[in-house]
């Protein structure tokens, strides 16, 4: 399903500055995701992907630069993060479930208390995208009883209950066990065949290459080289060209 | 040197000790429900970016738990009296109680506070929901699910503490042995039908508290897992 | 006395601040040697002599202090002894202390890791030689920070000694206050001398178990 891309980006950083401390994250970052866009973002550890990524969402406040998300100014102090939120969906490496609460009211509670959703159409709501991640089955099992790549299908599905405009995904398999993490990169596939525009920090190379519309590789806070996904097969920079050939390209 | 103990002449009384043991659990329950909440309120506060507010829920609950729970009792009497307040007994010892459970909840509400993960409380902003949506839904009661075993020891604590409130006559199950043994002028069988009596009292509120644990908690329940 | 708070009061409540101290250290020592026994015998390998070292602590631990410190003072007149509060008061708070102390340290005790105690087993040394030589070494450690936390819980807890007329600093206090009439301001000063010597307490079982790098929530009331 192709969509028209939108003259304006839904994601956009331009020359974003970060330092934790006396450490430079991220050094100059800027890059544009259009609607119904695929962007992978790779790298080594500690090059600032997850920090660029977080920084979308605001979980991370950035020093300069400009980041506009869904026609908000997330880098302005007075951005009003709850409405950035619903716009967008993030899913973490270590799923974050709430333990407590059973995998359908994991779905429902944003929905009833952000958007105010009854009840009843929220448990609707719920098993449609339990549909979408394959897990119908779990709604009134509570997280501890699923296994790491179904709780993880869980969380994707929490994130898309609240309808979001663009989707986070920040090294979503990389606590999966490898047999594991083919179930959640099946339905990270699905949405983007539906046409989900999303950004997603990612240690698998084949994956990436095979769903990426655009590879942004980062190196040392800055983006080094970026393109469509066969960069990868073709790298131009001798770091992508270290990265890639260190046995990071594998499917 | 012999002891010859008449249980009987005490055991007559049994219905101011039944009254006394109400009056006790009464004292321990509004005490309980009260300093759980002010104590929750504490803990919050003491984690809140306001420095000042911090600074006053630090003050507080170290000041009560360095200092006796007679003087403040005393305190709260004394207190409240020059002020203006005429209270009775009863509602002067669930406010002392109060205060001083509170300090003692809120200690221990703070590490279950802290006992939660980084990562629930981002995937709860990440969900767009409000700072107080995220305490009431997401924190609190897995925080209270963490430390249920020492709260429940806290509160069992409290309504044993709680005889000490017989020193400003409220009339409960101490205050109750009290004028029991001075009729009777037999103070050591009263007391050692006392002591049974607070013994019951605690199983009564750790039996209490392990249903509320159920209702509470309904994972534990569905899946078995002790607390 | 009587009349404005003068010198007089406030050496008078000096005194009874010094008793809370000596009551203090009487009841830890009793409680200390009392409790000891009592740790052992809850892991002891008779079933008899734990069953019976439990049912103590479940029953001190379900009385309050105060209907202990009536039993003892009764008690000891029961049985036909001369009471005086300060004996009535020591061997109440003694009963009392051991029993958590008892369980502070047993909790201790068990959570020298279990590799230490099979270390111990295989190097052929009796059961005596294993806890005094391996274990309790080891347990001590752990057991700092808690028992100096509850040294805190001893100190306000030798308040309700003025109940039975042991005239330590709470009952100096009502007894000047007898004569003053106002009482805020003598609780006041009352609490504050317990702060003083709580606090400190407090401070340094709180430093030392964060040396020990692990926090813990002990339930306590007094």
């Amino acid at each position: 399903m192709q969509q028209t891309a939108s003259p304006t980006p839904i994601v956009s950083l331009r020359d974003v500055q970060k330092s934790f401390g006396s450490l430079k994250v991220l050094d100059g970052v800027s890059f544009a995701v259009e609607r119904g866009e695929v962007l992978a973002i790779i790298g080594r550890s500690g090059s600032g992907k997850s920090t660029a990524l977080r920084c979308i969402d605001r979980f991370e406040k950035v020093d300069g630069g400009e980041i506009i998300v869904c026609g908000r100014r997330v880098d302005l102090p007075d951005i009003d993060l709850r409405a950035l939120r619903q716009d967008v969906g993030i899913v973490f490496q270590s799923y974050n479930l709430f333990p407590h609460l059973t995998i359908e009211q994991n779905i429902t509670l944003a929905p009833c208390s952000v958007k105010r959703m009854g009840l009843s159409e929220a448990k609707a709501l719920a098993r449609k995208v339990l549909a979408q991640v394959g897990l119908e089955e779990k709604v009134h099992a509570y997280p501890e009883q699923l296994s790491g790549g179904q709780q993880q299908r869980a969380a994707i599905a929490r994130s898309l209950a609240m309808q979001p405009k663009v989707m986070l995904f920040d090294e979503v398999t990389s606590a999966l066990d490898p047999e594991l993490t083919g179930e959640v990169l099946k339905v990270i596939e699905q949405l983007a065949a539906d046409g989900m525009t999303m950004v997603m920090v990612t240690h698998e190379m084949g994956f990436a290459r095979s769903i990426a519309d655009r590879i942004v590789f980062m190196h040392r806070g800055k983006v080094h080289e970026t393109g469509p996904a066969s960069i990868l097969t073709a790298p131009t920079t001798p770091e992508l060209v270290q990265f890639v050939g260190t046995g990071n390209l594998k499917s | 040197m012999s002891i010859e103990l008449d249980f009987p002449a005490v055991l007559e009384r049994w219905p101011n000790f039944v009254g006394g043991a109400i009056l006790t659990l009464e004292l321990a329950f509004f005490a309980t429900v009260s300093g759980a909440l002010l104590g929750t309120l504490a803990a919050v506060g003491r984690g809140t970016h306001s420095r000042l507010i911090a600074r006053i829920c630090k003050v507080y609950v170290e000041a009560i738990r360095n200092t006796p729970l007679l003087v403040q009792i005393f305190l709260v009497y004394f207190g409240l009296a020059s002020i203006g307040l005429k209270l009775s007994a009863f509602t002067v010892a669930v406010v002392a109680l109060t205060i001083n459970v509170g300090a003692y909840t809120a200690e221990i509400m703070r590490a279950g506070f802290e006992a939660i993960p980084r990562g629930q409380i981002e995937a709860a902003e990440g969900l767009a929901l409000t700072r107080f949506q995220i305490y009431w839904h997401i924190i609190l009661l897995p925080a209270v699910e963490k430390v249920y075993p020492a709260l429940t020891s806290q509160f069992v604590l409290l309504m044993l503490a709680s005889s000490v409130c017989s020193q400003i006559s409220a009339e409960e199950l101490t205050a109750v042995a009290n004028y029991i043994q001075s009729d009777t002028y037999r103070a050591f069988e009263t007391y050692i039908i006392v002591a049974v009596l607070y013994i019951l009292l605690s199983l009564v509120m750790r039996a209490g508290f392990w249903g509320l644990g159920l209702v509470l908690f309904p994972r534990r329940r569905q899946l078995g897992t002790p607390l | 006395m009587g009349g404005h708070l003068n010198i007089n009061h406030l050496l008078f409540l000096g005194h009874g601040a010094l008793w809370t101290i000596g009551l203090s250290l009487i009841a830890l020592v009793g409680g200390a040697a009392v409790g000891f026994v009592i740790a052992l015998a809850r892991i002891s390998p008779l079933k008899s002599v734990r069953l019976l070292s439990a049912a103590y602590v479940q029953i001190v631990q379900g009385t309050p202090l105060l209907v202990i410190l009536f039993l003892g003072y009764f008690g000891l007149a029961a049985i036909g002894l001369q009471t005086s509060p300060l004996v009535a008061a020591g061997a109440s708070l003694t009963i009392y202390v051991a029993a958590y102390l008892g369980e502070i340290w047993r909790g201790s005790i068990q959570s020298v890791p279990k590799p230490q105690w099979e270390a111990a087993e295989g190097l052929a040394l009796s059961r005596t030689q294993r806890m005094m030589k391996v274990i309790l070494p080891q347990a001590v450690r752990i057991a700092t920070p808690p028992t100096v936390g509850f040294m805190v819980q001893i100190i306000k807890n030798t308040s309700l000694a003025s109940v039975v007329g042991f005239v330590e600093l709470m009952r100096s206090g009502q007894i000047v206050n007898n004569s003053l009439f106002e009482p805020f301001v003598v609780y006041a000063i009352i609490a504050a001398v317990y702060f003083a010597m709580c606090y400190p307490l407090s401070l340094f079982s709180q430093k030392l178990e964060r040396r020990m790098g692990r926090g813990s929530v002990n339930p306590a009331l007094a």
